[in-house]
């Protein structure tokens, strides 16, 4: 029970650099906008905000220059997508690449050194709740803000004007341009924004998670960040689910190779990558017309529930998302 | 709508009519400058002094007679992929699954050495470049599966698919395949010299290897350029929607360019295999894919252009290898100059279309 306790509280704060790197990613495609620069402004902010940390002996100076980081990939992927009309797939990859060099090539003289890292912090009194006191109140501040951040990105989407209009650019961006939004200025917002969450996440990993610099740091989360976002049909409270569970399949993973001692330890750590996948497939098989015949001649008791789960895990893209705006 | 949907928002808008008219020489000479400079940044930012790197980026590669048979046999792979990479960039697909599709190659193109290493050396080595060709075709028909059966976006399908090849090659490599005696994941157990592939006197150049991969750059050009196959692979990737209106079997045209570009990344895994490194190493792609998009990219699937850029970004990753010796840095920046180069390229596009 002990065990099971703490290695759940390990899941939920392994968790933590998916869940800002999601969210970002989240409020930037529900604003119409794909940023699949993820792995490679990661791995800079990473970098930056460590090296920032190191040589100023500050977190928050290693977390403001992460996000400064995230943003300006952000800015730049805006600046040739949104502006110039050149495809968000493409610029998007080549940040992605490019940021992944530049990381190696500027945090070479920080690689393996020791560095500073957000100091674990119990919240008084509530950490010796039994059972939620270890699991939810006995981390660290930027696990705190993880556990905020999710909320905060829901409510904001679907509970204030500002997030309605959010969604609006994602999925009409013609009529929001009619009702007089500036369509293209706030999708630049939403995407420094978002870009700015992604660079905290990267920090996440060398100030925190994973503390240090090393050649590629995060090992492809980024990736996998942007798997995360589809699987939870770009919806907040889905998405976190994704992100809790892949940091469960990946502990299990590492926990699995002592169970099985004849297999090579790495083959392992592939497997939530390719799960990921697996269910994605899974998801649009049994959102497929093929499948909604099979569902329509369920007996009657079945089928409700059946297709309401269906049409519960098929949620669709934004409808613009990945579109160039043009003002009408 | 359904899920379906996800597959859009990727969607290349290359090739708009407007931008066909670029003048390329002046993007080409924006690129380069805007590039150089932003490198140039770079470099003096971690004290390296830039005239210095650039030298060894642009003419390090002709140093030594070593270095450019080493750049010749990047480049062949580079080259290989970079067509297959025409193709599916022709049909509007990002097929970032190229690195597992040259890892299955390679694993596939073990199996006959491993199997009959009898076998006269001219055949074997066609027995492995069939296999390597086959194994990886076979890994992009599942992304092709994925992407047109199961409407996973192929970026992510690719994605997935790569990891789980680096856990295959990996389990080989420390598993069956094992060196005899210790299990090291720095590769199985090298291949007899008999039936490496042959090389010019004492240099690693194996001519086979270029003259390969020229080949399938003329083919491609030929097929991308003046078949009728070609003509429906470019309508499909401007326009699936509409190519199926006009009787072209889109699903079918995506999963053939996904067949035949994991085939040449294919035959390229089974050259790193037979010609570079004698043996399975874990990162056998070793990023080769991934460089070989950038080179597309930065060519707009234009196969004519393929061969140059192919070449140069050879020669800059083959160039900066000497950084971290003479310069005390690291060799990522030739990684940095080719992002640099096609993120320059895009702007410059931008900017003239805007014009």
């Amino acid at each position: 029970m002990q065990q099971l306790l703490i290695d759940l509280a390990a899941v939920l704060a392994a968790a933590a650099p998916l869940i800002f790197a999601t969210m970002g990613e989240t409020i930037s495609e529900r604003a119409g906008v794909i940023n699949l620069s993820l792995d490679g402004s990661m791995l800079l902010a990473a970098m930056v905000g460590f090296a920032a940390a190191s040589i100023s002996g500050s977190l928050s100076v290693g977390f403001a220059a992460a996000a400064l980081v995230g943003a300006l990939v952000a800015l730049i992927l805006g600046a040739l997508s949104l502006s110039l009309g050149q495809s968000q797939t493409a610029v998007g990859f080549v940040l992605a690449l490019l940021c992944t060099d530049l990381s190696s090539f500027l945090g070479a003289p920080y690689a393996r050194k020791p560095g500073p890292a957000v100091p674990h912090a119990p919240v008084p009194g509530m950490s010796d709740i039994p059972v939620i006191g270890p699991l939810l109140f006995s981390h660290d501040l930027l696990i705190y803000a993880s556990f905020l951040l999710l909320p905060a990105v829901w409510w904001f989407l679907y509970r204030t004007r500002a997030g309605l209009v959010l969604r609006a650019l994602g999925e009409r961006p013609q009529t929001a341009y009619a009702r007089g939004v500036p369509v293209i200025r706030l999708r630049y917002l939403y995407m420094i924004l978002g870009g700015a969450l992604v660079g905290i996440a990267g920090a996440a990993y060398s100030l925190d998670l994973k503390q240090g610099w090393s050649y590629r740091h995060t090992f492809g989360t980024g990736w996998i960040a942007l798997a995360i976002v589809i699987f939870g049909g770009w919806q907040p409270w889905r998405v976190a689910i994704g992100c809790y569970l892949f940091a469960a399949l990946q502990a299990l993973a590492s926990r699995s190779q002592s169970v099985l001692p004849g297999m090579p330890t790495q083959v392992f750590q592939v497997a939530p990558f390719v799960l990921m996948i697996v269910v994605l497939a899974l998801i649009n098989l049994l959102s497929s017309p093929t499948a909604a015949r099979r569902l329509a001649a369920l007996p009657k008791p079945l089928r409700h529930p059946a297709e309401r789960f269906v049409a519960w895990l098929a949620t669709p893209a934004p409808a613009a998302l990945g579109q160039p705006f043009q003002r009408p | 709508m359904t899920s379906s949907d996800q597959a859009t928002p990727v969607r290349p808008d290359h090739r708009s009519p407007r931008s066909a008219r670029r003048p390329p020489l002046l993007v080409g000479t924006l690129a380069l400058g805007g590039a150089l400079l932003f490198t140039s940044l770079v470099l003096i930012s971690s004290g390296v002094p830039p005239l210095a790197a650039y030298k060894l980026i642009f003419l390090g590669a002709f140093s030594t007679p070593t270095r450019i048979s080493d750049m010749v046999m990047l480049a062949s792979p580079l080259l290989l992929c970079s067509c297959g990479l025409t193709l599916t960039f022709a049909a509007g697909l990002y097929n970032l699954g190229i690195e597992g599709q040259m890892i299955l190659g390679a694993v596939a193109a073990m199996i006959p050495l491993r199997l009959l290493p009898g076998l006269p050396p001219p055949l074997l080595w066609a027995l492995a470049l069939a296999a390597g060709a086959a194994g990886g075709a076979l890994w992009a028909l599942l992304v092709a599966g994925l992407r047109v059966g199961l409407r996973v976006n192929e970026i992510f399908a690719g994605l997935g698919l790569n990891f789980l090849a680096s856990g295959v090659s990996l389990y080989l490599v420390l598993g069956p395949w094992r060196r005899i005696g210790q299990a090291s994941s720095s590769g199985t157990e090298p291949l007899p010299s008999a039936i490496w592939l042959p090389t010019l006197n004492n240099l690693r150049v194996a001519p086979a290897a270029p003259v390969i991969a020229l080949v399938a750059l003329a083919l491609i050009w030929v097929a991308v350029t003046r078949t009728r196959w070609g003509l429906e692979l470019r309508a499909v990737g401007l326009n699936p929607q509409a190519a199926g209106r006009m009787g072209i079997p889109a699903a079918r045209r995506l999963a053939e360019s996904l067949a035949a570009c994991g085939a040449l990344a294919g035959i390229a895994g089974a050259i790193q295999v037979i010609a570079v490194f004698h043996q399975l190493i874990p990162s056998i792609s070793s990023g080769i894919g991934l460089l070989a998009l950038l080179v597309v990219l930065l060519v707009r699937a234009n196969p004519a252009w393929v061969l140059p850029i192919a070449a140069a970004f050879a020669v800059f990753t083959v160039g900066s290898v000497q950084m971290s010796v003479s310069l005390g840095a690291d060799s990522s920046i030739a990684g940095v100059l080719q992002g640099a180069l096609v993120l320059f390229a895009l702007l410059a596009r931008g900017f003239s279309a805007r014009r």
